[in-house]
Formats: C-alpha cells, structure tokens, sequence
C-alpha cells in the first residue's frame, strides 16, 4: 500500500478509447492483431490456460502416487500423462509466458512503439493454439499419447504408434513459433531502442531475454534436427539411433541434452531479469552490481552449451567425458551464486516494502537458491550415479521450475498487471495467494528429496510401501498447491474485470524505467515519439552514482 | 506497529526455521521411511554416501549464510521501520570474494569427487563376470564361463497384487514391488565385474546399496563393478523409462559367502545340464501345455494378456490371430526373432528351447486357437541351430 506513489501529476488518466485505435471487430482485435500489448495479452492467456491443463494432468499423477497400488489409471496413461504434463509445462506454459512478457514489457522497456517484426509477431503466437491442439489430440488417438517421458528417448519413443508423428510435428511447430518470437525480439532490442538507451542502460529484464532469445536460436533447431530423425527412424526406415541398423541410441541423447540443457536456462534467465527489476523497486535501493549481473548471465548462457552431459552421467562415458562435464557443471555455479549475493545486497540496507510480487521474488530468491544447491549436489558425477532418475531429481528440477520459473511469473505478473489494466488488483487475495503457494510448494516438493535419497526411481506409477508417506505428504502438497492457483485466476479476473481501484502511471513508488512514464493502462500505442532518456528513468543506477 | 512488525517477522522466520529442522529431524523417526542416502554395503557406495554428506553440509552452510543475511536484511532494513534506503550499488572487493571463495570451495569438492570417479571405473581384476541384460520389463543374468544363465522378472505375488484396483492390499505383500521370482546370487568378498546391455530398449541396473546405477543400451556394453561386504539380500529397481512396467522389473541380489555361493553355482550347473537333455526327449501334449501355460504367464501375459485378448492397440491378441492360428514356422519365426522395432522381442536369445516349443503348443491349443498343433522342443533347437 505505501509503496504506491500518492502525487502524480498524470495518475488517474483513464485511456481516452477514441485516441486508442484499436480494432473494433473481436476478430480484427484478436486474430490479426499486430500490436505487441494485445500479443502479449494472448501469449499470457494461452500459457496460464496451458498451465491448468499441465496441472491438471500432474494431480492425476499426484493422484496415482497418493499411496502403494494401482487405483486410477492404467501404467500406460500414467506415462502418457507425465510426457504431456512436462511437454505442455514446458513449451506451453513457462516459455509462452515468457514471449508473453517480453512482447508486453521490452518495447515498453526500451522506449520503441512496438516489437520489429509485428506480423511475424502474429503468426508466432497463432501458430501455438494449433501445436498444441495437435499434441494433446494424441491423447485421443488410438495409439495414445507419447508416453516416453518428455526427453523422447529412443528407443522406448519409437515404440508410440502412429500417433508419433503428429508429437513431431507439434514440436516443429513449437519450435519454429519460439525461433520467430527470438528473432523478433532480438530485432527490436537491436534496432528499437530510443536514443540514449545504450545497451548498458537497459533494464535486466530486456537483458536477460536479449540472452534468452540467441539461446533460443541456436537450440531450437537442434531439437528440430533430433526430432526429425526420429520421424524418419520411425516411419522410413533409417537408423540414426537403432543399433541394430548401425546408429546411436546415446547419440540422441547427446542431440537432446545440447538442445535440453540451454532449454532450462531459457525458463530461467527471464525469471532473473523480472527478479532483477522487482527486488530494487521494493527495497528503495538500485541493483546490486548491474554490471556484473549482465556479465554473469552471459557467462550462464555460455557454459550451458557446454554441461549438457550431467544428464548422462550414467550411460558409461570415457572417465575423461565425465570429469569434464562434471566441472564445467559445477562452475555453473559462480555466475549463479554472484546473482544470489547481488540480490541479497540489493535488499541489504534498504528500505523494503512486502507488496505480493515483493513477496513472489522473495520466495522465489529462497526456492531457486535451494534448488540450485540440489543442483550443485547433482552435478558431483559420483553421487549422481545414485541421484539420477530418482525423485531427487524430480525435487531438484520444480524447486527451480515452479517456486522458480513459475513464482517468477507471479512476481512479474503482479508487478505489472496494474500497468497493464490500469486497476489494482487485490492485495489481500494476493498476498494470500503468495503464502499458500509458498507453504503448499514445500509440502509438494520437499518430501522428494527425501524419496529420491531414499531409492525411489522417477516415472513409477506404483512404488513400495516404505515410501508410502512421503509420498502422501507429496500428493496432498500438490492438491493444495493446484487449489491455490486458482486464487491466482480469481485474482486476475476480479482485477481485468472487477476491481474498482484506478492504479497510477508510476504504480509503485520508486519503480524505475520506461514503463512507468507511461499512464496505466498503457495507451494501445506507446512511445510512436521516442522517449528523452534520462538518468532518472533508467533501472540500474551504476551511472548516476559514482 | 513498526515493533509489532519486527517481533512478528522474527518470529515467524524462527518458526519457518525450526519447522524446517524439525521435519529433517523428526520425520523420520514419525513415518519409520528412510530419508537419506544408504551408506551401503561396498565401497564405493561409502564413498558416494561420503560425497553426498560433504556437499549437503556445504550446501546447508551456504544456504544458512544467505538465508540468515536476506533474512536480517528483512528484519531491520524494512520501511516500516522507518529504515531510510542506503544508495550504493556496488563494492568491488565484496564482488572478488564471493567469486573466489565458491572457486575455492568447488575446487577442494572437485578433487574427492574426481578420485571416485576414477575408482568406480576400474573394473579390472574381477573374480567373476555377470552379463546383465535388460529386457521390457525382466532382466536376464548370464554367469559368464561358468554357463548359468536365468530370467530375473517381478514375483508373482506383486504382479497380482499390482494390477490396477486388484483387491490385494500392498502392504500385505511380502517386499511389494522388489521381490522376483529368480534372484541374482553373488559371492560376498569378491570383485564382480558386470557387463550391462539391453534388448530392446534403454533400461538402467541399480542396487542402491552397491552405490550406483548404469543404463542399459541395446547395442552397447557398459561396464562396472561392485565388491560386497556383507551378505544379505539387496534390492533395487530399474532407473530408467522403459514403457508401462517400468516401474515393475525389480533386481534382487541375494550376496552368499563364498562356500554357499559355490554350492549354488554347482546346483544351477546340474539342473541346467539336466534341463539340457529333455530337449531331445519326446514330451506328452499335457507336459507341454502345463508348462506353456507357466512360461506364458510370465513371459507373454504382460503384453497379450492373461485371456490372449491382447491390449489394443499395442499389444496385438493370440485369440484368433492369423499368427498364431496359421502357420507353425511362421509362428515359430515370430516367437524366436521378435518383430523388429516393435516390444515383441526375440525370445530365441531368452528362453529355452523347452520353454518356447511349450509357449507355442500353449498358445496354439488356449484361448479357443485349438490348432491341436504340438511343437517339441527339439524342433525348436534344430530351428535355432541353422
Ligand atoms: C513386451 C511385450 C510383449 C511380450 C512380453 C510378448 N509379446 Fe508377442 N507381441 C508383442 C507385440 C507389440 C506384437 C505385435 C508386433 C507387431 O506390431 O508386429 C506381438 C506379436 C506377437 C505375435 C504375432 C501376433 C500377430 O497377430 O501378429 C505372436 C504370435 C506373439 N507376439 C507371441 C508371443 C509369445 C508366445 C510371447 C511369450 C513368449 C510374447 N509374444 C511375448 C509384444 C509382446
Ligand atoms: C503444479 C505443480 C506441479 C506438480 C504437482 C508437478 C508434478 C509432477 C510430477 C508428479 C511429475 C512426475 C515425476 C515422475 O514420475 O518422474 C512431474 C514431472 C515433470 N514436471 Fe512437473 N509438476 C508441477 C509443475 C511443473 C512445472 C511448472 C514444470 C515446468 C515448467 C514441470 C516440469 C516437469 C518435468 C520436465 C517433468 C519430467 C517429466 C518426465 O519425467 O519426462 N512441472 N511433475
Ligand atoms: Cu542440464
Ligand atoms: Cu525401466
């Protein structure tokens, strides 16, 4: 509540409608939009759509696992489920969330009137509702969904019937949709910016997608490439991973986890950068080590190309494979630790307000850091001859995935929506939302660890009776958890729909950046004159405070 | 309201704290389920426990560290405590040190972790060798030079019991989910070596009391090695995906001392040898038929189901098929090399002669097939020797 500038001189300018230009048909707004804010309306709709769905699926598993024997489902769809729960949570929830995003934000961020490429803008988005309706169809077929887990190994992945084909193509189809949006925003952050916004003066957030986006680029095609091939191992006879034709079943894997490994700092480098942005504006205080954070995700970017086989510790690489990839993983761990500190000295001496995305980043600030510590663990290829393929692993990945990635989302969310509706949404129901999701996420997650150390294999539908507890404790975590969210949707809807508390330009009193010079909602077209950049504007106060 | 504020954030963060502890401590010995690594009955699985503990205790010092200043920062240096926002933005020689000690800490980590390493992959020196081999969803064990081999698949017991809505509660099933029917048995105090592949596709052997797991690749031979301490029974199960009874091919290993483990080896010697001559001997229909219905319970019912009705649309029904109704050699082809990219292996390389001329007179007489075709088990024998 304090945090909320009293004295603006443009506060409380509701949008003049006529001045707005927007298309007046459901279909011209909608279908061929071209503007980056209604874009990235859809982007968001879509993926928190696809993260119910996702969830959906994961409490049917959570369900199965809720104690010893089989009660609900048959072990085939069990695996069907976790495949498309991992594929839609991936590629439709967490990275449209983040184009969504990046379409809303980085224009906005960067004083540009839109994203470069508007059309192909479009056509990334459309491209989406289709693959996925592709993907989950599978489902309904008569040969079932894919059901060799989210990393299609081969050659469990070539036993899916003809359904295979139609995984295929929704994947090139998602591919190609994230390979546009990359290009787009790495063409706007190159050739949009308004004068005097050096790449040194732009907001982390716009960073950390800059980063993002050429991840993006040189790994999308690869998984394309792996996927391919698959397609012809299946359909037309070649042999690129059967052994018994003369191909590699470990070479997919190597293709995968070159394209899988930089996949999970794609989920999570924008999450750093919206982290980036919240924590100074509700602690009062700019960033801590603006630089060095821009240097320490360039570095994250870097080595992630080059882990990639910490995923394979187990299939019997040379001792020199290992040992290589085991220390570049564990220098992963550097760059991530200079983030941690810097955000922990953004805090340090400042003078901290507790709004939800306050909260959000907070706890995503605790969270990703012990997921990251597991990931520490993991990396230490001895041990990981015992972690691999348990639920430690499992833990591992939705520490850094949901109070990560996801709480990111939330934090950014709840940071921005009033600038994006022009409302305020309710900060009781937030804050509410925050701490139940906080509790439930542990009760949901944290158990793991212990499943995992205790010998139990991930992707089991059934188990034996001594992990019957923790996986109970697991299994009412993720009900509550899943409950919890949809305090989320009920807070979005009152807010887009219902709230009545008209929210300022400057929504949060020492919020920074371009964003917040603009009136709340945000006019449907920003910055057609470029901004006069001034240092009071810019995020990061490195400049100003020498 | 600024102290109210204060006190009521401490306290929560000392509760969140001793929560925390609490569950590490306490929830054990609450639920009776184990929560840590085992430390193992070998060598390497002490050591891999040892690695475990030392990265866990860094792991908790750092967190601990990072954890207690954010939450300081947020005790004292809120707003509401009238905390006015310092302005720096950074400290160059705190940015040094919290880059060169994590150095310093991943390389002293990097420097045991490396000698495990480097010990697990020396397998030579072995007393013995196993040839493991996985298959959807049972392991095969080959004693190599001593010419003992055998199927290892989940227990009966289980496998009813884990059907889905079975009636049968787990819990009263003796080690639900890790009991086979034909346990792995290895002498104690000797170097086992273990030669790891697979059929069909990837499956990954682990025993977590030996302290680690390697895949199984078809195609590819993977080794490793193990030396146990201690006799017992050790239990542990597939780790990787490999379709719908993942998590239903189990590994037991029973570790015997030495003189028992002989007397074992010398038993499975005989009864193979004494196996061995009734291929050529002429079996009875009914001979054939009882045993064939037993092999297809555990080897074919899986897939083809109990009834032969089969699970569509992957698994194709022997009630009626045109295989299995039509003609011998084409039947017997299909059983003994498998069909190619599909879960239908070649049981040529799994079960015996006897087994399989058995699982055909079955599943050419059951389920309403009634060909009234028998198939000797010396048929099959000459078939696989050309
Ligand atoms: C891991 C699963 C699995 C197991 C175990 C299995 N089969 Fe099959 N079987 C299949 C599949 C899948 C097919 C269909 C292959 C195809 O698509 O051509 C098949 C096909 C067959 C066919 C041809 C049926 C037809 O109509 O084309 C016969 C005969 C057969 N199996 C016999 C057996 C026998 C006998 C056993 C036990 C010794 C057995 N199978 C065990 C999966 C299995
Ligand atoms: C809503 C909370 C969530 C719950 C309750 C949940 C639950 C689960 C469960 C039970 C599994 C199966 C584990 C196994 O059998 O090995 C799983 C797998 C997985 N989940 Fe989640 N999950 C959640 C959110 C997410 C999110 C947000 C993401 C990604 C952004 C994600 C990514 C994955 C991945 C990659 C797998 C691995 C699938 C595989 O083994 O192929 N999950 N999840
Ligand atoms: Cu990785
Ligand atoms: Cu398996």
């Amino acid at each position: 509540m304090s945090s909320i500038a009293a004295h603006e001189s443009d506060a409380l300018r509701m949008p003049d409608a006529q001045a707005d230009h927007k298309p007046h048909g459901f279909l011209d707004r909608w279908l061929f939009t071209t503007n980056h804010k209604d874009i990235g309306t859809l982007y968001l709709v879509f993926s928190l759509l696809m993260f119910l769905v996702g969830g959906t699926m994961a409490l049917v598993i959570r369900a199965e696992l809720f104690m010893p024997g089989l009660q609900l489902v048959e072990p085939d769809f069990f695996n069907q489920m976790t495949t498309m729960h991992a594929l839609i949570m991936v590629f439709g929830a967490v990275m449209p969330a983040w184009v969504g995003f990046a379409n809303w934000m980085i224009p906005m961020m960067i004083g540009a009137p839109d994203m470069a490429l508007p059309r192909m803008n479009n056509w990334s988005f459309w491209i989406l509702p289709f693959a996925f309706a592709m993907l989950l169809s599978t489902l309904f077929m008569d040969s079932g969904g894919p059901a060799a887990g989210w990393t299609l190994y081969p050659p469990l992945s070539l036993q899916t019937g003809p359904s295979f084909a139609f995984v295929v193509f929704a994947v090139h189809m998602m591919g190609i949709s994230s390979i546009m949006g990359s290009i787009n925003v790495i063409a706007t952050i190159m050739n949009m910016r308004a004068p005097g916004m050096t790449l040194l003066r732009m907001p982390l957030f716009v960073w950390t997608w800059l980063i993002t986006a050429y991840l993006l680029m040189a790994v999308m095609p690869v998984l394309a490439g792996a996927v391919t091939m698959l397609l012809t191992d299946h359909f037309f006879g070649t042999s690129f991973f059967n052994a018994a034709g003369g191909g590699d079943p470990v070479m997919f894997q190597h293709i995968f986890w070159f394209f899988g490994h930089p996949e999970v700092y794609i989920m999570i480098l924008p999450a750093f950068g919206v982290i980036s942005e919240i924590l100074p504006t509700f602690s009062r205080k700019p960033l801590f080590g603006y630089a060095a954070m821009v240097y320490a995700t360039a570095s994250i970017a870097f080595l992630s190309f080059i882990v990639w086989a910490h995923h394979m510790f187990t299939v019997g690489m040379p001792l020199e494979g290992e040992l290589f990839f085991m220390y570049a993983t564990m220098l992963i761990a550097v760059p991530t630790g200079v983030k941690v500190f810097n955000w922990v000295s953004t805090m340090w001496k400042g003078a901290m307000t507790f709004e939800t995305p306050m909260l959000f980043a907070l706890g995503f600030v605790v969270l990703f850091t012990i997921g990251g510590l597991s990931g520490l663990m993991l990396s230490i290829a001895a041990a990981d001859l015992q972690y691999h393929d348990t639920y430690f692993v499992v833990a591992h990945f939705h520490y850094v995935l949901v109070p990560g990635s996801v709480f990111a989302l939330m934090a950014g969310t709840y940071y921005w929506l009033p600038k994006w509706t022009g409302r305020m949404y309710s900060e009781r129901w937030g804050k509410t939302h925050f701490w139940l999701s906080a509790i439930f996420v542990n009760v949901l997650f944290f158990p793991q660890h212990f499943l995992g150390l205790a010998g139990m294999p991930r992707r089991i539908p059934d188990y034996s009776p001594q992990f019957a507890d923790f996986n109970q404790w697991s299994s009412i975590g993720g009900f509550l958890f899943g409950a919890t969210q949809l305090i989320f949707v009920g807070v979005i809807v009152h807010c887009v729909w219902f709230s009545r508390k008209p929210a300022r330009a400057r929504v949060w009193e020492s919020a920074r950046g371009l964003e917040w010079t603009v009136p709340s909602p945000a006019p449907y077209h920003t910055f057609a004159e470029p901004p006069d950049i001034d240092e009071s504007m810019v995020v990061h106060a490195d400049e100003v405070s020498h | 309201m600024n102290r109210a504020n204060t006190v009521i954030i401490t306290l929560a963060v000392l509760a969140a704290v001793a929560a925390a502890f609490w569950l590490l401590l306490a929830a054990p010995a609450l639920t009776g389920n184990e929560i840590n690594m085992p430390v193992g009955v070998t060598a390497q699985s002490a050591i891999h426990y040892e690695l475990h503990m030392v990265i866990l205790k860094i792991c908790v010092v750092i967190g601990v560290l990072v954890f207690g200043a954010m939450f300081t920062s947020i005790v004292l240096h809120r707003k509401s405590r009238g905390h006015r926002p310092a302005e720096f933005s950074h400290n160059t020689s705190a940015e040094i040190v919290w880059t060169i000690i994590p150095v310093l800490i991943l390389i002293s980590m990097a420097i045991p972790a490396t000698t495990a390493l480097v010990k697990m992959e020396d397998a030579s020196g072995a007393d013995l060798t196993i040839k493991v081999t996985g298959f959807q969803w049972k392991w095969k064990y080959e004693y190599l030079d001593e010419e003992v081999a055998f199927i290892s698949a989940l227990s009966a017991d289980s496998n009813a019991a884990r059907q889905l809505r079975s009636g049968i509660d787990p819990a009263t099933v003796d080690n639900y989910l890790l009991d086979v029917d034909h346990p792995l048995v290895l002498p104690v105090g000797k170097k086992v070596r273990f030669l790891i592949t697979a059929d069909d596709v990837i499956h990954a052997w682990w025993v977590p009391d030996f302290g680690w797991k390697r895949d199984a690749i078809p195609g590819f031979v993977n080794e490793a090695w193990t030396l146990i301490e201690q006799p017992g029974t050790y239990r542990g199960q597939c780790a990787e995906l490999c379709g719908k009874d993942h998590g239903f091919m189990p590994i037991v290993v029973e570790a015997l001392p030495e003189p028992e483990f002989q007397a074992w080896l010398a038993a499975q010697k005989t009864r193979s040898q004494a196996e061995a001559q009734t291929v050529a001997s002429e079996w009875t229909t009914d001979r054939l038929l009882e045993r064939g219905r037993a092999v297809y319970a555990t080897h074919c019912a899986t897939c083809h189901q109990e009834d032969g009705g089969g699970l569509a649309p992957a698994f194709p029904a022997l009630a009626g098929s045109p295989v299995s109704t039509g003609p011998l050699q084409e039947n017997i082809r299909v059983v003994l090399e498998g069909r190619e990219g599909t879960a239908m292996q070649a049981f040529g390389d799994l079960l015996s002669a006897t087994d399989i001329a058995a699982a055909l007179t079955y599943t050419r007489n059951a389920f309403g097939n009634d060909t009234g075709d028998v198939v000797q088990p010396r048929t099959i024998a000459e078939t696989t020797q050309h």
